[in-house]
């Protein structure tokens, strides 16, 4: 330990290990948490239209319109170990031609250190709802969740879903007068 | 002659290389196999982590700002693959477009599944204000199970810059090679 170069080495090797130690630490205290809280969705408003699916594939798709109200406290997720949180409101339904669909409709990022109170009022869709096809007329279970994906500074990335969701039935009939 | 030799030995400091001179032939075939060892070590770990996690790539390295503020360049993800863990929305998968070598890690927007396990889904990054149709081959709208090399379940933040830089300054990566073979080989304990 007499020369500049291995006292430098020295402390390198001690500065890895204790950032090592650290981020171990970060996410060993971290991993087993439950992540969930209370939430609550209300639909207002469901309109449905039958137009090509200008999105991607151009073939003629149910398209849905949902207006909605969220809100929910999420203070109780952050820690010492969350960086920020990825909201989203995904609804799933099945078709005949699909066992399984879901399809994200709206989505914000919580940074560490913002706003946690969620209290939105009379929300439209960010994502055009389009069906793979026709199964959204005459729906009868369409269901709204409100999930998270928590992003850690170290650590699990984990999915998880609010305590909290709702079910709307889609109209038997398509719009052809009203925009949203 | 003896003089000139130690003098510009002590001027190149090159004592350690008194160590290999003194190392007979069956101290070097033992440093080239425990060098060898290490070499297979690394590589038995990374196979077996491939086995565990059901990914080719169990552990990838994000090399775009597509998923900021989560994601940035040189974070570390760790990968799962198993058939048992279907893909749903919200998962942040890194897939590959057919014909292209670069894994790109985005989140899944939307999933339509058939009853016998078909799936097809779409992917839009955080930083993006469009889904990723633009990026996916032409004419393809939606991708699959098989385009997916895995789904990130784990991220330790930085410490995949090492990787960018020496993807990016290829005699980085030589030089910090070639040092480490010299030290292994040298090093007696």
């Amino acid at each position: 330990m007499n020369t500049v170069l291995s006292r430098a080495n020295s402390l390198f090797a001690f500065s890895l290990s204790v950032m090592a130690a650290l981020t171990f630490g970060c996410f060993i205290t971290t991993a087993f948490k439950d992540r969930s809280v209370p939430v609550d969705i209300h639909v207002s408003r469901v309109m449905l239209k039958n137009v090509d699916d200008f999105t991607g594939p151009r073939e003629r798709s149910d398209l849905g319109f949902i207006t909605f109200d969220l809100s929910a406290d999420l203070k109780p997720i952050f820690d010492w170990n969350v960086k920020q949180l990825f909201l989203y409101l995904s609804a799933e339904y099945a078709t005949k031609s699909n066992a399984l669909n879901q399809v994200v409709l709206w989505d914000k990022i919580v940074l560490r250190g913002e706003s946690t109170k969620l209290n939105l009022r009379d929300m439209k869709s960010k994502y055009f709802f389009f069906d793979d096809g026709n199964g959204l007329r005459a729906n009868k279970n369409i269901t709204l969740t409100l999930s998270w994906n928590v992003v850690p500074n170290a650590g699990i990335l984990p999915l998880v879903m609010g305590a909290g969701r709702m079910s709307v039935p889609f109209p038997e009939s398509y719009e052809t007068t009203k925009s949203y | 002659m003896s003089f000139q030799k130690t003098l510009t030995r002590r001027m190149l400091s090159l004592d350690f290389l008194d160590d290999v001179r003194r190392m007979n032939k069956r101290q070097l075939y033992y440093q080239v196999l425990n060098f060898g060892m290490i070499v297979s070590s690394a590589l038995m770990i990374w196979k077996g982590l491939m086995v565990v996690t059901g990914s080719e790539s169990p552990i990838v390295v994000v090399l775009s700002g597509s998923m900021e503020p989560a994601f940035h360049r040189g974070d570390l993800l760790f990968l799962t693959n198993r058939v048992e863990d279907p893909i749903r929305v919200g998962e942040i998968v890194v897939f590959r477009i057919e014909g292209r070598e670069i894994p790109i890690v985005h989140r899944v927007l939307k999933i339509h599944e058939k009853e016998n396990g078909d799936i097809k889904f779409l992917t839009k990054g955080d930083n993006n204000a469009v889904d990723d149709r633009g990026l996916y081959k032409q004419g393809q709208h939606w991708l699959e199970k098989k385009d997916v090399v895995g789904r990130a379940r784990g991220f330790v933040p930085y410490i995949g810059i090492v990787t960018i830089l020496m993807n990016d300054y290829p005699k980085f990566k030589y030089a910090v090679l070639f040092l480490l073979g010299l030290f292994v080989l040298v090093h007696r304990e």
